[in-house]
């Protein structure tokens, strides 16, 4: 185990009543990293975003997260640590407005007793202001979350996962349903982020995952197939075997 | 929206209070007093739907057992009365207790001697209480359907409880309250009642204030976020446990509040305050006066218990009949509430069917952020 990593799932195995979702799935991401995950449908993708944020209790392995251990711990506990997630369908509140839909993300500590006092912090108002002009929601400040079209609302998730400063940025499909230049900007952004923060980025999109120019991890029947960069992969026998397609098709 | 249009409104506003004071004031010489402490009684109880509103409207929590901490509230403060009545009966406490040879007051009974305990116990005792199974029901995330059926199942434990319990609160016959004392009155009496009714319609304001507070701002948002999708409040970093606590420990203690108020305008608390259908009828004012309005709650409690007294009045068998057609109508033709109705595009829905207004030609929702557009 290095120090440098972030993150470092060991011989991380979940089963659901016998059915292997993961299975010794080892994985390590450095810090400021941007990491691609792809893999076929239930390769487990999604359970391995939610053995580490908590969501399903791995059977066997350990989550270390800045050298301390996250299994066992509460959803809320692991986001406080530096954990946020960005679901597959867009999940935000469709009936808070765009601006109270960052103030609950970038609002800390993050305590009944802070959110009774009505006064928002100055600091977090430009940061409100400024996570709306990346995403360019400037002029929906107001509007019902609810009403922005899909491409707006995927950004927003983006907005609020940002705005929640966490160290790891887990993004699930961030792409899907978009048009090609939202695809495009969405690739772009999350390529900004990552140098500050570590982003992992699980999708099916393998031009936008070429996009991203990252590290790319390969997931198969619950582990590990291959790492490496987008050329690598290409060319493995294996991955094209199970998921890349022969090249002929 | 113009500065002529926000000016006219504050008007409306103004004028609004104005008349509710004048009206408070006056309802005592206005109405005869059967009609006023219906009126107080229906107040008190849209305290209760208050807290009906906040933990359902808005956090999304269907409780069908706030009987449990209206009937606290209601015995808090009954025993007092009781209490404090009691200087001429044997061993100088409540009478009933004779009855079952009782002589001594049941130690917990003690600290009710204190008017200042009471005052304080009438909402923070059901605040407890609710505190208490709101965690523990919370921490094993036990919600939707399953929280509705275990709060059912606390009330029915409750009330077998209570109507058991002969030597402890006169077990199903209850506690009356209309012939004792408070400051050398009878609390039955008319000038007694008329000081009730106006405390009443203070503290329903001052609740209504209240919980308009609460579901102000980032705290109200992580509430109606909790309703919505509460895993993604999770994952934001919030514990929802604690603020689910927190509204349904609030939402007791305004039961207590009512419970206590109902009592002493009725005349009698008993196990009947914890009956399956009184605790379902409370979520019914706040759905027919409509979900997270909080006014809404109030008016549903108001009127829907007017209407109860008015037609059992006339139709005395029909009531059950109405009312059961009132939330099937509203569930199915008004999911919102009336006042959720009103406040939505409800009005001009209609008056389009009508042919009276004009359709608007662009989606709602667009122009509606182009007006806000303008705004900035």
């Amino acid at each position: 185990m290095n120090n440098k990593d972030l993150l470092n799932l060991v011989d991380i195995t979940v089963s659901f009543e016998g059915f292997l979702a993961l299975n010794n799935l080892n994985l390590s991401l450095k810090k400021g990293e941007l990491r691609a995950v792809i893999g076929p449908n239930g390769a487990g993708k999604t359970t391995f975003l939610d053995v580490i944020t908590g969501k399903v209790k791995p059977t066997n392995g350990e989550v270390i997260f800045k050298g301390k251990s996250l299994v066992g711990k509460k959803e809320h506990k692991i986001a406080r640590l530096g954990v946020g997630r960005k679901f597959q369908s867009p999940r935000i509140f469709e009936n808070l407005t765009v601006k109270e839909n960052l103030e609950i993300s970038v609002t800390t500590p993050k305590s009944p007793l802070n959110l009774i006092n009505k006064i928002i912090k100055d600091e977090q108002l430009n940061e409100i202001d400024r996570l709306m002009k990346i995403v360019n929601l400037a002029q929906k400040v107001d509007s019902k979350a609810g009403s922005l079209s899909h491409g707006q609302k995927q950004w927003l998730e983006i907005a609020m996962l940002v705005g929640q400063k966490p160290d790891l940025m887990l993004v699930d499909e961030p792409v899907a349903g978009l048009t090609d230049e939202e695809t495009d900007l969405t690739a772009d952004l999350l390529k900004s982020l990552s140098g500050e923060n570590t982003v992992v980025v699980i999708d099916h999109d393998m031009e936008f995952i070429r996009r991203l120019d990252s590290n790319v991890s390969v997931l198969n029947q619950g582990t590990v197939l291959c790492e490496g960069t987008m050329e690598t992969i290409q060319k493995d026998k294996k991955v094209i075997d199970v998921y890349l397609g022969r090249p002929e098709d | 929206m113009s500065i002529s249009k926000i000016k006219f409104d504050k008007k409306i506003v103004l004028s609004f209070w104005i008349i509710l004071i004048a009206l408070i004031i006056a309802a005592p010489t206005l109405l005869p007093v059967f009609r006023l402490n219906l009126l107080g009684r229906y107040l008190s109880l849209s305290i209760v739907a208050l807290g009906v509103d906040l933990i359902w409207g808005y956090t999304g929590l269907l409780s069908l057992g706030q009987g449990i901490f209206f009937a606290l509230g209601g015995y808090s403060a009954a025993m007092y009365l009781q209490i404090t009545s009691s200087s001429e009966f044997p061993n100088n406490i409540p009478e009933f207790f004779a009855l079952y040879g009782v002589e001594k007051l049941p130690f917990f009974w003690e600290p009710f001697r204190s008017p200042f305990f009471t005052f304080f116990a009438i909402w923070i005792i059901p605040a407890l209480v609710a505190g208490l199974i709101g965690f523990l029901v919370f921490r094993n995330r036990i919600k939707g359907v399953y929280f509705s059926i275990l709060t059912q199942a606390s009330l029915l434990v409750f009330f077998n409880f209570f109507n058991g319990q002969q030597k402890l609160i006169n077990g199903t016959n209850g506690l009356k309250t209309d012939v004792t004392q408070l400051f050398g009155q009878m609390v039955g009496s008319e000038s007694m009642q008329r000081i009730f009714f106006w405390i009443t319609a203070i503290l329903v304001i001052a609740a209504w204030f209240f919980a308009k507070w609460v579901v102000k701002g980032r705290f109200g948002n992580i509430l109606i976020g909790i309703r919505d999708d509460e895993p993604r409040v999770r994952f934001t970093g919030y514990n929802p446990v604690i603020f689910k606590t927190i509204i349904f420990s609030i939402a007791g203690g305004l039961a207590g509040i009512s419970g206590a108020l109902y009592t002493v305008q009725s005349g009698i608390v008993s196990p009947q305050f914890m009956t399956v259908p009184f605790s379902i009828e409370m979520v019914i004012w706040v759905a027919v006066g409509g979900r997270g309005t909080l006014l809404g709650a109030i008016l549903g409690a108001v009127f829907i218990n007017y209407a109860k007294s008015l037609v059992s009045e006339a139709l005395p068998a029909s009531w059950m009949f109405i009312q059961g057609g009132l939330f099937i109508l509203v569930v199915t033709a008004l999911p919102e509430g009336v006042l959720g109705w009103i406040q939505g595009d409800g009005p001009r829905n209609l008056l389009q069917r009508f042919g009276l207004k004009r359709k608007i030609e662009t989606y709602p929702s667009l122009e509606v952020n182009n007006k806000e557009g303008n705004n900035e």
